[in-house]
Order: structure tokens, then C-alpha cells, then sequence
């Protein structure tokens, strides 16, 4: 046993000093290898977790949404047709959405303005649940997990007034107090006073947002008062939300029901490798990776066959000689690997995926500036083992079975360098 | 041996930062929780990633034929619209 | 003792090309004696060299190490064999580039996983008595001919094998250094262990030293 341990110290150590031999190869190799690992396991992490937040949070989003079409497009839903929907059985609620986008022209940003939902309380007064105001406001207890996130305050949504998301703030350099304009549906302009800034750590999905009174809404966009964007639908019995749905359709043939199943499998297929980017960075990658698989697996170099063939001469078996191909195969891999992943998880949990920004931004004047929690899997590493380090270990190690046609005599016979 | 010492540390490096992102989950619990009550209490239905189209803004909200209606050469989505699938709960549904 | 008999080698078996190096040698080569084997090149004698050193196999024949047959081991065993048993010195030193003196000397003797203390006090040792001592830790490309040719010594001895082979050893030597190898090999004698030379150097088969001369012609033995 502690033969064998000494037997592979020494070949190992042998391994080393060949690698060191050929600096400049192997250390090219190794970067090579490193970043590939890096792109791979920074896709990785930064999918996998944006994916398991996405199912997080999206997890509260509303049953169903019914939006109206018409001709193919989005349009505005009539609220008599709500009466239609609260009808059917198993429908608990039917509440009346309004948001919309609007187009920044001198920043060439898009806004989401959204009217904070109002519900009936129970004394049948309307009042908007717009507890929301999740206004910075960490002074008041940073540290107490159970501090009311969403408060009144003296935050609470007037006509005139809106709350802004983080990402908005930032991108017009804009403050509570401030006043921020815009063009209404026919020409005028309207100014708005911040109330509020919604909180940074919401910004993955609040950035982009305005909230903004009914009222103001309206006269903004001249929408009249029997219509809103759409509406959500609560289910009496969660099972039965696809079955509320094709009833919707059923009764409302122009509408489209969107359940919280259906926006969690589009965020379930987000960054799916079929898209665009995946597939360039997948492709570069497996591309970059087949390239020098391929350039191990297709033989040995004139210099290292003279090589294995002074070793057999020595008294190396060919078991000896692959030992020494696998460590070397085992080194790189295993190196490569353990950095490429360290990397990348400071890559994408620490510089907030620094490179993927510009890409992931694209022509987005707002982009949220968010932290992703780090979902990180033991899987996702075996995952990233596997498909890394495993065949370019085996790579290295296929060519040499053919040294072991390498005769020990073949070093007794050639004569000169 | 300088080799397994690297490995070793590395390996280490890496467990740690494991046990960080782990550490990280549950101090970033309250900031998820934040997130869900805005999902529930605005209903809203998508990511703020890209706001630079309807499409990409509310992913799951697109209507059957945006992503291809805004421009023929749709140029202003190049990069994060081809991060994006086309709507494909639509195509899911009958 | 090893006892060929029969002992035929071809090359390129069933091709155009084929050869026969060796054409039923048959040879007895005592222990504690110098043999040399000499003859024009392409007469055999390196191919006979790799047989008797386990090398490589005859195509038919029988090899015999102390009265065991040996041309009809498996690889494993047979390297097994050739590293306890013989250390070879080849025409060129075939030292490993990049790697130093001491490591290349140390070299066959890694898979047998020795402790390295015990390993590198060997080596150590070895160079010292060829007196290289001082270059242990420099990389081989900075030695001289003779110097080389002295690592490569030292590192037939490092498993200390009771035979030992040397193919052409004097043929990259001056001839002050061909007198300085015959000096070593003389040492070998003294310490009792079986050498083998193949060479067409006079100086090296008219030596007092040899105990016993083959000549090889077209790949069987003259006279």
C-alpha cells in the first residue's frame, strides 16, 4: 500500500516536472482550459439562480390574468365583461389591473407605470392596497426581519404624486421631492411629485416601475373609465385554475387567460440553451473544448513518443506510462476546474456578472442593479464536473494506448536528436 | 507536492464559497421575501431584466405575436431578446 | 546464465519490406564476464542485445534467464524482469530534456515506488563513484558528452541490475573518454556483475578486459 502511494507520488511528481517543462503550452492550455470552465460555470450559476428567484418570487403572482385581444394584439379590457368573469364557479375574485409602458424620449428609457390594485375592505370602503410603499426606509430598523415592509406612511398614493422604482431614481438622478414630467396622450405635459423610491432590494422586479394614482393614469393615457388593461382572476380551489381558464375562454372567446403556471414555465425556459446567446457562448465553448480534445486525442507529438519510449526502455510499463498520461490529463483538468468555478462564482455573485452585463442589458437604458441570491447546487458542480473534466482526462489518456505499441527497444534505435 | 496543496486549497476556496452562497440564501431571505410581497401586493407577473421592449420587459404577458412585430429586423432586442424564447407558453397551449 | 537458442527475429513479418535481423543464433553467456559482440552495423546486434535484454521478443526461438524461459513472458512480467535485472547503456544517452541529472537518474526506479530518501541517497551515490556528483541538480542539456553518458550510467545502476547491457556505448566518445567508459566497465567486472557490449570499436573488443568475443555476420554467428 504505501508502495503504491510512493509509486503514484513519483509519477506524479514526474507528471508535474514534464508539464513544467512545457510552460508555455501548458499554461496556455490551463488559461484555455480555465476560462472555458469559467463561461460554462458562469452561465450556469447565473441561469440556475435567476431561475430558482424567478420561481420564487413569481410564485405570488396572480392566478390568472385574462387580457383581451384583438386583431392579434394586446387591448384594453372592458370592465363590464368583469361581471361575465366573477360568474363563473370557482372564480373567488376578479380584480381590474391598469399599467402601461411609457417611452422616456430624452433618455430613451421605458417605464412600467402600474396602478397599485385596489381592493374592498370590510367595511366595502375602496381603499388601495398600496401598503406597497416599500420606501427606503432602513433607518427605522435595519436589522428587525419583521419591520413592515410595505407601510403607509405618509407615502400614501395621492393624485399628483408617484413612487419610483431604484432604477428609475438612478438612471434621472432623481429624489423624493422631485418633480418628473410627462407627455400626456394629447400633447400637454404633466408633472408628478415623487413620493417614494421603492427599495433597492426589490429591483429585480421593481426597477422600471412607476406607481402611479388611477386617476392620473387615466387622464395620462385617455383611458376611459369602463376600461382597464386587464384582470386577475383568484380561484376558489387552486386546482382548478386550468379549468377556470378554459371556461374563460369558453365564455370570453377574445380574451387570453395567462395562469401563474404559465409564467413560471416561461421563466422556467428562460435563458434556455436555444437562445441566441446560449447558443454562441455554448457553442464557442464546446467548440473551443472539441478543438483541443481533439488535438490530445489525435496522437502524440515526435518528441513526447521519443519520450515514452526512453521510459519503457528504462523499465516503464505501458500501465506506468498512461498512469503518468492520466495524472497529467487529471492535472490540468482538475486545476482548470477548481479555478474556473471559483471564478465564476465571483464572477456572478460577487462583480454581479460583470461580463454578461453588457450583453444582458442590451439596448435597456434601465437596468436593475440587482444582487442574485447564490442558488448553487451540489448538481450543478458534478454537472459542470462532468462534462469538463471527465472527457478531457479520458482525451489525454486515449492516445497513449497507442504508445503502448511504442516498442522499449525503439529508443535503442534511434540515434541522433 | 505543490500541485495537491493548489488543489486542496482550491477545493477549499471552493467549499467555502459554497457554505457562503448557503450562509447567503438565508441572509438574503428577508430581501426575497420583500420581492414576493411586491409580487403579491402590485401583482405583477415578470422580472425587470430587459426593459427595452413589451416583449422582454413582460416576458409572460407578450400577446401571441410580439416579438416579431416591432420591427422586421427587430434590431433594438439583438442581445437580450436572444437570451428570450419567443413566448412559448403560447405555442404549449391549444 | 542466459542461453538463446534458435533465436530468429524478422521485421515487417508478410510484408514486402520484410526483414530478418537474426537467423537462429543460438549463445550461452556466462556471468561475471565481459562479452562483447561485435560485427559490421546490420548484422544483428542490436536487435540481439534487446532480445537478451528482454526488449523485445523473438519471433521463434527460446530465450533462457538461469535456466528459466523467458521469451514466452507477457509484457508486465517481462518489464518486470528487464528493470531488476539488467541496465542498459544506449548509443546516445537518451537523457529526459528539461528534467535534471538526479531526477533522470531516479527515473527507473519510480514505478517501484521506493522511499524517496533511500532513492536519492542511490542516486547520489551512483554519480558520485562516476564522479558527477556535483552536477546532480543541473538540467541535462548543459552536460558535456561524457557527462551525459555518465547520467545515463548512473541510471542503468539505480536498480542495481546484475547485467549490464551497453549498446555502442563508445560510439559518440573521443577516444580519451572511450578509455574512461572501459575504466567503468572494468569496475563492473570487480564487482561481479555480468556486461555485455555490443561495438566495432577495436578499443573496445581488442581490450584486455573481454572475456569473450561474438562476431555477427548477416544475423547468425560467425566462426
Amino acid at each position: 500500500m504505501i508502495d503504491w502511494i510512493e509509486r503514484q507520488r513519483y509519477i506524479i511528481d514526474f507528471t508535474l516536472s514534464s508539464l513544467l517543462r512545457r510552460k508555455v503550452k501548458n499554461f496556455g492550455l490551463l488559461a484555455l482550459y480555465t476560462l472555458i470552465v469559467f463561461i460554462l460555470a458562469s452561465t450556469m450559476f447565473f441561469t440556475y439562480s435567476i431561475k430558482k428567484e424567478a420561481s420564487i418570487i413569481l410564485s405570488e403572482s396572480p392566478e390568472i390574468i385574462v387580457q383581451k385581444l384583438s386583431a392579434g394584439r394586446h387591448d384594453q379590457f372592458p370592465l363590464s365583461q368583469m361581471e361575465t368573469l366573477k360568474k363563473i364557479r370557482g372564480v373567488a375574485e376578479v380584480l381590474p389591473r391598469l399599467w402601461g409602458y411609457y417611452y422616456e424620449g430624452g433618455l430613451g428609457a421605458n417605464y412600467t407605470l402600474l396602478v397599485p390594485p385596489v381592493t374592498t375592505n370590510k367595511n366595502g370602503i375602496e381603499e388601495t392596497t398600496d401598503s406597497i410603499t416599500s420606501v427606503e426606509n432602513k433607518e427605522n430598523a435595519p436589522d428587525n426581519p419583521d419591520k413592515p415592509l410595505f407601510q403607509y406612511n405618509d407615502t400614501k398614493l395621492k393624485p399628483g404624486t408617484i413612487i419610483i422604482g431604484q432604477g428609475i431614481a438612478r438612471t434621472r438622478n432623481s429624489h423624493v421631492g422631485d418633480f418628473m414630467p410627462f407627455r400626456a396622450y394629447d400633447g400637454s405635459i404633466v408633472g408628478f411629485e415623487i413620493k417614494g423610491i421603492l427599495s433597492s432590494e426589490s429591483e429585480l422586479v421593481s426597477s422600471d416601475l412607476i406607481l402611479i394614482s388611477e386617476q392620473d393614469f387615466r387622464s395620462l393615457f385617455g383611458i376611459g373609465n369602463d376600461f382597464v388593461t386587464d384582470v386577475t382572476v383568484a380561484v376558489v380551489n387552486p386546482h382548478e385554475v386550468s379549468t377556470v381558464a378554459s371556461k374563460i375562454v369558453n365564455i370570453l372567446p377574445d380574451s387570453r387567460p395567462i395562469t401563474r403556471e404559465d409564467i413560471l414555465r416561461t421563466y422556467e425556459s428562460i435563458f434556455n440553451w436555444r437562445g441566441g446567446m446560449m447558443i454562441v457562448i455554448f457553442s464557442a465553448a464546446v467548440l473551443a473544448f472539441v478543438i483541443f480534445a481533439w488535438d490530445k486525442a489525435s496522437g502524440l507529438s515526435a518528441g513526447e513518443r521519443q519520450e515514452i519510449g526512453i521510459l519503457k526502455a528504462i523499465g516503464w510499463e505501458t500501465s506506468d506510462v498512461i498512469l503518468m498520461k492520466f495524472w497529467e490529463g487529471a492535472v490540468i483538468s482538475l486545476t482548470a476546474f477548481f479555478s474556473g468555478a471559483i471564478l465564476a462564482y465571483i464572477h456572478v455573485f460577487f462583480t454581479g456578472s460583470l461580463i454578461f452585463e453588457p450583453a444582458l442589458k442590451g439596448w435597456s437604458v434601465l437596468y436593475p442593479h440587482f444582487v442574485l441570491t447564490p442558488f448553487i447546487s451540489v448538481e450543478q458542480l458534478a454537472t459542470l464536473f462532468f462534462i469538463t473534466v471527465i472527457p478531457y482526462t479520458v482525451a489525454t489518456i486515449v492516445p497513449t494506448w497507442r504508445a503502448a505499441t511504442i516498442d522499449p527497444d525503439s529508443a535503442m534505435r534511434h540515434s541522433g536528436d | 507536492m505543490a500541485f495537491f496543496l493548489i488543489i486542496m486549497l482550491e477545493a477549499f476556496i471552493l467549499a467555502l464559497l459554497i457554505a457562503q452562497a448557503s450562509l447567503n440564501i438565508s441572509s438574503m431571505q428577508g430581501a426575497l421575501k420583500e420581492k414576493k410581497t411586491l409580487v403579491r401586493s402590485l401583482k405583477l407577473t415578470d422580472l425587470c431584466l430587459f426593459t427595452e421592449a413589451r416583449y422582454t420587459r413582460h416576458l409572460s404577458q407578450a400577446d401571441l405575436n410580439t416579438p416579431f412585430q416591432d420591427h422586421p429586423l427587430s434590431l433594438e432586442h439583438f442581445p437580450s431578446g436572444s437570451f428570450t424564447l419567443p413566448t412559448n407558453l403560447i405555442s404549449k397551449r391549444k | 546464465m542466459i542461453e538463446l537458442s534458435k533465436v530468429r527475429k524478422v521485421f515487417n513479418a508478410d510484408n514486402p519490406n520484410e526483414f530478418s535481423a537474426l537467423n537462429g543464433v543460438s549463445v550461452k553467456i556466462s556471468q561475471h564476464q565481459l562479452t562483447v559482440l561485435t560485427g559490421p552495423s546490420g548484422s544483428g546486434k542490436t536487435t540481439l542485445l534487446s532480445i537478451i535484454g528482454c526488449m523485445s521478443r523473438p519471433t521463434a526461438g527460446r530465450v533462457r534467464l538461469d535456466g528459466r524461459v523467458i521469451s514466452s513472458l507477457p509484457e508486465r512480467f517481462l518489464t518486470d524482469i528487464r528493470r531488476k535485472t539488467f541496465g542498459f547503456i544506449f548509443q546516445q544517452p537518451n537523457l529526459i530534456k528539461g528534467l535534471t541529472v538526479l531526477e533522470n537518474v531516479m527515473l527507473p526506479a519510480y514505478p517501484l515506488g521506493e522511499s524517496y530518501s533511500l532513492l536519492k541517497a542511490k542516486a547520489i551515490f551512483g554519480l558520485d563513484s562516476l564522479g558527477i556528483a556535483n552536477k546532480a541538480n543541473a538540467k541535462v542539456e548543459w552536460l558535456s558528452g561524457g557527462e551525459a553518458q555518465r547520467a545515463s550510467i548512473a541510471r542503468a545502476l539505480i536498480n542495481n541490475p546484475s547485467i549490464i547491457i551497453a549498446d555502442e556505448p563508445t560510439a559518440h566518445l573521443d577516444t580519451n573518454l572511450s578509455f574512461r567508459f572501459m575504466e567503468i566497465i572494468e569496475n563492473f567486472k570487480t564487482e561481479g556483475k555480468t556486461v555485455i557490449i555490443s561495438s566495432h570499436d577495436p578499443l573496445v573488443y581488442n581490450s584486455s578486459l573481454v572475456d569473450r568475443l561474438i562476431k555477427l555476420r548477416d544475423g547468425q554467428i560467425e566462426g
